[in-house]
């Protein structure tokens, strides 16, 4: 039932068994095979969700009187548990019940987890397609159109530029004081760290609405600034700070404590331990909590709506005036009865996944790797030194 | 001079006036750079304490002429007029928490169950990608998920609210609606609460599963050896070493369900007494009472507004700040020791 074991050792004859003098005995001996997929196994799967099906059919259809897809497949997949279970006690015995209809259960909620961020990606894609067929969605912006206008005018130009700029004004500011806050955690510590710990957790799933009330509070009601994309910056700072420290946090801890004795052995001081050992070796790490970040940040749309505006103008101006970005135009195109400011809403929603899931791919290829794991080059460089050092060494003993 | 003389017996290399068994006094000299340094890094730890600290502070300085206007009760008055002295978030904090718990009643399960897939049953290879794609559902911008909830969801989930009032109404009020047309499915709690959980799974999921995976394998061996079933394991091993971890996971989720604010606003039509009827249309929260009325900017709705706010901070933050506790504990100082 375990699959720590690889199936292969199961299979692979070992050379000093083949080599022993075989006693009658152990030639009828029969291995194990270890696999979590047999064929009876599937066999029995397949009928089982076979014959729920068709059970339900009737029942559904037929004799209850009930309707909708929905109902339907969640009323199936409850038959299809039980026929399972009675499958189960026929082929494997009572014991075994329990276990394989919790196994079922788990593989088809896996299943259920994966469909779902499927139908999400796949039902913006299939909405939001429509508008980005006009390249004007990109180049234009809502200035020169107006809502009944068709999606061959006008465009969320302004929408990308102002998200880009808060996202920027944001990771500016977070990630110097989140990674400061990380390595004051993880390296300092000290009384003060638990408490900052729990601190940052705690924060860390504050409400989105909060960070905008707040700014609005201190920046726009108390300090007199306008709302504006620098506010808006301001407010998806306060949401970013406490995740990327704590996302820091966990990467710098994995840096081994030995890499770190290493450098105090050396000598160095706790600064520079800091900076050429541990900061360098957690480098995809951390990179791969800022971009999250980032990700996080750019999609946010609660803190920006009440520090920034809707507007169709183009706003590069971080200072003045309201500058709209993608959740904020989404926010506001979808309120709108006409079916192209909807499509138009979509349109944006498909660009912002996109820019999600663009981030999402860099920070898990640059920081798929355990820290102090090395890239391809860079194992390469290692052994080209290797090589040299003891070409040297050679001439050096001939010499 | 040890690898020259590697017979010699340790005690004669000690000299003989020292007492062998007092230990030596190390001391680390701490040089000005690092002094600097270290108070840098203090400063960055202080800073989140200070962001805090600020948001408490304005939310508190700017909506006191709002409480002292309705005193107490803010926290129990059902209408919302501000300018007069009858405001207050009663109904409003309870049906946002009507909402959460639906939330929670739908992602609970779904998000431990996952958990568990990922760190016992998948197969090692995909056990990477699942959690990358948890970490995707949690990246997902919340708009994207408000927006396949009206526009997707909302149509198609009347057939299903409609079946569960006709017959399971009768047994259980909250679940009866009350005027059986289309439009009164529509703008639900349970609706609300439906999209809301597809936030809340993600959170679920990634912090049982962490803790999960922290079971010491010794044990788990230990099960199997027993004569134990992987689901046997798991119910005797796995799940009461993580039980502290699913608490305070559970108690985060309910801490993003009460702070999620556009899915909640774009779906749900704002009502002032308490829908217990979940599947009717009507409900509100206090987030998306902030969303819904900034505009109306006159200085004593907004003030009204910061206090609404300041009750959903503290509320949050005192939820939150108490699951980290409870999940910092459950991992035995594994990971924490400072």
């Amino acid at each position: 039932m375990t699959d720590v074991l690889p199936a292969e050792l199961g299979e692979a004859p070992s050379p000093a068994a083949a080599a022993a003098p075989q006693r009658p005995a152990a030639a009828a001996e029969q291995r194990i095979r270890l696999r979590t997929f047999t064929a009876d196994g599937l066999l029995a799967l397949l009928g089982s969700a076979a014959a729920a099906i068709g059970f339900c059919w009737v029942a559904y259809e037929r004799i209850l009187p009930l309707t909708g897809a929905l109902g339907f497949w969640l009323l199936g997949y409850l038959f299809f548990l039980g026929v399972y279970g009675v499958v189960t006690a026929i082929v494997w015995g009572r014991r075994a019940v329990v276990d394989r209809v919790v196994a079922a259960v788990m593989y088809s909620t896996g299943l259920l987890i994966v469909g779902i961020i499927l139908d999400q990606i796949g039902y913006t894609i299939y909405r939001g397609e429509p508008a980005l067929r006009h390249l004007n969605f990109f180049t234009q912006t809502m200035a020169q159109a107006g809502a009944r206008d068709p999606l061959t005018v006008g465009g969320v130009l302004q929408a990308i530029v102002g998200s880009l700029m808060q996202m920027g004004i944001a990771t500016a500011i977070a990630v110097p004081l989140g990674i400061l806050a990380a390595l004051f955690l993880a390296e300092v510590g000290g009384r003060m760290a638990r408490p900052v710990r729990s601190l940052v957790e705690a924060m860390t799933s504050l409400p989105e609405i909060i960070a905008g009330l707040f700014i609005y509070a201190l920046f726009v009601l108390s300090l007199g600034f306008e709302r504006s994309g620098l506010a808006a910056g301001l407010a998806l700072t306060v949401m970013m700070i406490p995740f990327v420290a704590r996302s820091s946090e966990v990467m710098l801890r994995l840096v081994p404590q030995a890499l770190r004795e290493a450098s105090y052995a050396l000598g160095a001081s706790q600064w520079r331990t800091v900076w050429t050992v541990v900061l360098p070796t957690a480098r995809s790490g951390l990179t791969t909590a800022v971009v999250l970040g980032m990700a996080r940040a750019i999609g946010e749309t609660a803190p920006v709506l009440l520090t920034s505006g809707v507007s169709p103008f183009m706003n590069t101006d971080p200072l003045h005036h309201w500058q709209t970005s993608l959740p904020l135009f989404i926010y506001d195109a979808v309120h709108y009865p006409q079916q192209s400011m909807i499509d138009r809403g979509f349109g944006a929603a498909l660009v912002l996944i996109i820019v999600v899931l663009v981030l999402f791919t860099i920070a898990r290829t640059v920081g798929g790797k355990a820290p102090g794991e090395l890239t391809r080059r860079q194992r390469r460089r290692i052994a080209r030194d290797l090589y040299a050092t003891s070409l040297e060494r050679a001439s050096d003993a001939s010499a | 001079m040890a690898d020259s003389t590697p017979t010699q017996p340790l005690t004669a290399v000690l000299p003989a006036v020292a007492d062998p068994d007092t230990p030596r006094i190390i001391v680390a000299p701490v040089t000005a750079a690092d002094r600097v340094f270290r108070g840098l890094l203090r400063g960055g730890g202080i800073a989140v304490f200070v962001i805090t600290g600020l948001i408490a502070l304005f939310l508190v300085t700017r909506s006191w002429s709002s409480f002292r206007l309705a005193g107490w009760h803010f926290l129990t008055t059902f209408e919302w007029l501000p300018g007069t002295r009858h405001f207050g978030i009663g109904s409003i904090l309870v049906n946002g928490i009507i909402i959460a718990v639906i939330a929670l009643l739908i992602a609970v399960p779904i998000a431990l169950v996952t958990a568990l897939f990922i760190a016992e049953y998948a197969p090692v290879p995909l056990r990477r990608a699942l959690i990358a794609l948890v970490d995707l559902m949690a990246a997902i911008p919340s708009i994207v998920y408000a927006l396949w909830g009206v526009f997707f969801l909302q149509s198609r989930i009347i057939g299903l609210g409609r079946w569960i009032s006709d017959h399971l109404g009768a047994v259980r009020v909250p679940l009866k609606v009350d005027n059986d047309v289309q439009s009164s499915f529509t703008s639900s709690p349970f609706l609300a609460g439906l999209v809301v959980s597809l936030m809340v799974i993600p959170i679920v999921t990634s912090i049982s599963r962490e803790v999960f995976s922290q079971t010491p394998q010794g044990e788990r061996e230990a099960a199997y050896a027993l004569g134990s079933s992987r689901w046997g394991m798991i119910r005797t091993v796995v799940l009461p070493y993580g039980r502290g971890g699913m608490i305070g996971a559970i108690m985060l989720g309910f801490g993003r369900a009460m702070g999620e604010t556009i899915a909640v606003s774009l779906i749900i039509s704002p009502v002032l007494y308490i829908n217990t009827h979940v599947l009717q249309h009507g409900g509100y929260s206090i987030a998306s009472l902030i969303a819904l009325r900034y505009q109306d900017s006159t200085p004593q709705v907004i003030s009204a507004l910061m206090a609404a706010g300041l009750v959903l901070f503290v509320v949050t933050l005192a939820v939150n700040a108490a699951a980290g506790v409870i999940v910092t504990r459950s991992r035995s100082g594994l990971q924490t020791a400072d």
